[in-house]
């Protein structure tokens, strides 16, 4: 008997070196062609600089190496943010390996589109849209199963036993007959010197010892000391620091400056204009905000976009009188809606949103002799390439990036025009000598600088037979294309319509047989983005509030309401009923308090959650208690999913209760915190999760907590006060 | 010059007084721990300790911070810094991590005056300190611990 797995593994072909679609391990060989090289000596996460890398010994593939001192490298593709992934991919590894967990060691990927991109976008490396388990769920099993496998044959040659006799259990190799015994790094250099396997087993759900339980974050430590590397925090020798005078409103430009009073303030090295505004470098970061103070910008308004909100919202509200183009049509809408025995309308509209993250934007570029070096917290690896090799002159591949800890996203550092990287290239580009730029973005830059939520405006009209039922659904958006003119826009625009637009809408789960959902699209210079949970930012608060309003209309409690309609779809209906449950739904509550329910799926993860509110004597929306249910397939780390669920729906909760951009005369309103409110722990709800058992693939986290609290709080609220609620930031009628 | 004591350790600093203490650690000094932020003391993130409590550093001048006793995340090393951080590591408070060495620092000025802090305590110690990634629920959790482990530890001796 020479099989290398327990036969209750299910067996999984790999095919080494495969160019096909699909799920692909990158294998190479060691010491064949192994550039670009992931990096181990220079600054990243958790490393500060300073670790000292010794000999690989054994490295089978493009994810694991282990080290002759027992550690085990897990090189993470993805860009650690807040989410976790630098744990939850590590814990793929481990779990197939078996290793120990005080053994993996998580090591930032390079850029290289060809190893380590995300297998849902193509050739494309990046990490969004709540995929980096979902993508790499396989690939980094396999990844640890070949390394084991390879372990396992190497303790097998050397031990004279059969390969099947040998345990693999925290690290250690042990024959029971012989009481042989190894750590994996005794063995990794016999193991180098094993076949790489054509094909590994996976484990069985059953099999799993790390899956599925609580570890401890592997950024802990680095994290608690502060001496965790964010961008931020890079020094390089000689090392400039670039602040930027941007325009005051979108659509404007420099017409001229004068530098001479900036130029005099201690430590500003020199002044140059770029596409994107006026730049002052200097020798550290305060110099270059007083520099910039002291610059004086004459700027050519003249293009200048000028609309305040009021006058987007009162267009909008005309364009939606126009034509629409159609994301779903199913039935006879119009007709139903004419038969109805009641039929209800609103109209909703949602503010742009800055994402905010605690770590405004910036980014290290430097020139080097065959190209350049950036380092950053890297979300967009081969866009970033594209774009800044454009700016440069270079071809992608000359452009080396090294992935920092993000301090935050959100999604805004993966910009499809890789703003702000382009906005340093350029610095770099016409600065003097080569000596290193660090770009910072003021809090104030950061937050007026654009790319938000786009702005929306929705309108919904339904009718109900006698029942109460809905028999017909129509539901119009109006707002700006996310997706138009990025490198997405082929794969995701389609007959006038950006699925980012309508989804949440277009794919409404519940079963109503007339039913249209329609788009009109805005053209504004206001620039916009993917912001944490995209398109349900919006729709889930316009479909989840109304069909509420319907339950009312109809007499039903809306839990019982949903449950009619959801069916041919279990995994709504089941975290439907967990969260329900949970929360004591139906149960009496103190005086002053009322529950709210939503339910949506994003980024194939199914959320409801429940939430307890009441109003202050200020007239303040109070968040009690906020009951979440998830069903995101295999829990790879529960806790890890527990707290994007309290921090996701926190994050959608800042944007339900405070957090909106305005535009006065074409300029952003709200430059710093203390105009854009954020949740502080004051307002933070006591929270609850729930996780559904499964076995199915596991899909994302990031985002689909965010979504459905909004419109869970305008439920409750409305049970509180009998109002309707038409939007976000939510008001109580004064 | 600007005379500095950090972390124990003088400092002689060759900076424009009005430079905000938190360049100064950062750029200067290179402790690169405290974080900037906001730049206006809305977010917490550049919290060090000045003579033992919390402080925003973005907005002190540096010449402010002359003859006290600065202490950053780098430096802070007690036992309640201790047990806020075993607490915060077993609980995975942390998230993108950016502003929690703001939260700890202010953690431990809490419980340096407060052993048995509620929520209410804690919402009102904690509330200039922003997370975007919303840690809060798990920040209470963790310093009811690191309080209860603080006040087995005093039982103890």
């Amino acid at each position: 008997m020479n099989a290398p797995f327990k036969l209750t593994r299910r067996q999984f072909l790999i095919r080494s070196l495969s160019t096909g679609a699909g799920l692909t391990l990158a294998l190479y060989l060691p010491g064949c062609g192994r550039e670009p090289e992931a990096d181990t000596g220079t600054a990243g996460p958790g490393q500060a600089g300073a670790r000292i890398a010794p000999e690989v010994e054994f490295e089978p593939n493009a994810f694991v190496r282990i080290l002759p001192d027992d550690r085990v490298e897990v090189v993470i593709k993805h860009l650690e943010m807040g989410q976790g992934t630098f744990t939850g991919l590590a814990t793929l590894v481990a779990e197939e390996l078996d290793a120990d967990w005080s053994q993996i060691v998580p090591v930032p990927a390079p850029a290289d589109p060809e190893r380590y991109n995300n297998l849902l976008w193509g050739k494309l490396q990046g990490t969004g849209g709540s995929t980096a388990i979902a993508n790499a769920y396989t690939q980094m099993r396999q990844a640890g199963a070949t390394a084991r496998h390879m372990l396992v044959q190497a303790a097998a040659a050397e031990w004279g036993v059969p390969a099947a006799q040998i345990q693999v259990s925290k690290g250690v190799l042990s024959h029971a007959d012989s009481g042989r015994k190894a750590r994996f790094g005794e063995l990794a250099a016999a193991a180098a010197e094993q076949p790489v396997p054509e094909e590994v087993l996976l484990k069985e759900p059953e099999e799993f010892t790390l899956i599925g339980t609580f570890l401890p974050r592997l950024d802990n430590a680095a994290k608690l000391d502060g001496s965790a590397v964010y961008t931020q925090d890079i020094q390089l020798p000689d090392m400039r620091v670039a602040v930027v005078a941007h325009p005051p409103r979108f659509g404007a430009k420099v017409r001229g400056f004068d530098a001479s009073a900036a130029k005099q303030v201690r430590g500003v090295i020199e002044v140059i204009e770029i596409p994107t505004g006026v730049a002052v470098l200097a020798d550290n970061t305060w110099s270059a905000i007083k520099g910039r103070e002291a610059l004086e910008v004459e700027w050519d308004e003249s293009a200048a976009f000028r609309m305040s909100s009021e006058e987007i919202l009162a267009d909008y509200r005309d364009r939606a009188k126009g034509p629409a183009a159609v994301a779903r049509s199913e039935g006879d809408t119009a007709g139903a809606l004419e038969r109805a025995s009641t039929r209800l309308t609103a109209a909703m509209h949602m503010p742009y949103l800055a994402h905010a993250a605690m770590e405004p934007l910036n980014c290290v570029m430097q020139l080097t002799e065959d190209g350049c070096e950036i380092w950053n917290g890297e979300q967009f690896q081969t866009v970033d390439q594209q774009n800044v090799a454009r700016v440069l002159g270079l071809e992608p591949g000359q452009v080396k990036i090294n992935m920092l800890y993000a301090g935050g996203s959100f999604g805004r550092r993966a910009n499809p025009h890789s703003d702000y990287l382009v906005e340093t290239a350029h610095i770099v580009k016409s600065a003097q000598g080569n000596a290193p730029v660090k770009l910072v973005w003021t809090r104030e830059d950061d937050m007026l600088g654009g790319y938000y939520r786009p702005f929306y405006y929705h309108e919904l009209e339904a009718g109900l037979d006698g029942e109460g039922m809905p028999v017909a659904w129509r539901h119009r958006i109006v707002g700006q294309s996310i997706m138009t003119g990025t490198v997405m826009e082929g794969g995701m625009v389609k007959d006038g319509v950006d699925a980012t637009s309508v989804e949440g809408a277009a794919n409404l789960p519940y079963a109503i047989p007339n039913l249209e959902v329609d788009l009109v699209t805005t053209e504004l210079p206001v620039t916009v983005q993917w912001w944490r949970s995209v398109g349900s930012t919006h729709t889930a608060f316009a479909v989840e509030t109304f069909i509420d309003r319907l339950a009312r209309a109809a007499g039903r409690d809306p839990v019982d309401y949903r449950r009619g309609l959801l069916r041919g779809h279990p995994r709504h209906l089941g975290v439907l009923e967990l969260a329900a449950e949970k929360a004591g739904w139906g149960r009496p509550l103190p005086e002053g308090r009322a529950r709210g329910v939503a339910v949506h799926e994003s980024f194939n993860s199914y959320v409801a959650e429940v939430a307890e509110v009441s109003i202050g004597d200020n007239g303040r929306i109070n968040v009690e208690r906020v009951v979440i249910a998830v069903d995101c397939g295999v829990a790879v780390n529960p806790d890890i999913i527990r707290a994007q669920m309290e921090g996701g729906m926190a994050y959608g909760l800042s944007a339900a209760l405070m957090s909106e951009i305005t535009l006065e005369d074409g300029q952003v309103v709200q430059s710093n915190f203390d105009g854009y409110e954020v949740l502080g722990i004051d307002r933070m709800p006591e929270v609850e999760v729930h996780i559904v058992p499964s076995t199915e693939p596991p899909t994302g986290v990031g985002e689909p907590a965010t979504p459905v609290i909004a419109p869970a709080v305008a439920n409750a609220l409305s049970v509180l006060t009998g109002e309707d609620f038409d939007r976000l930031p939510l008001r109580l009628a004064v | 010059m600007i005379k500095l004591t950090v972390n124990g350790e003088s400092h002689s600093l060759d900076v424009d007084p009005d430079m905000p203490l938190l360049w100064a650690l950062r750029d200067v000094l290179g402790l690169t721990g405290t974080k900037y932020g906001c730049g206006i003391a809305r977010c917490g993130a550049c919290y060090v300790h000045m003579d033992g409590h919390t402080l925003p550093s973005c907005v002190t001048p540096v010449s402010a911070a002359e003859g006290k006793a600065i202490t950053t995340i780098e430096g802070v090393d007690s036992d309640t810094a201790q047990a806020v951080r075993t607490a915060w590591a077993e609980l995975n408070v942390v998230q993108c991590g950016y502003c929690q060495s703001g939260q700890i620092m202010s953690a431990i000025d809490l419980l340096n005056g407060n052993a048995d802090p509620d929520d209410a305590a804690i919402n009102k110690a904690m509330q200039g300190n922003l997370c975007r990634c919303n840690t809060y629920a798990r920040i209470r959790q963790a310093i009811r611990q690191a309080a209860a482990s603080l006040r087995a530890q005093g039982g103890e001796a």
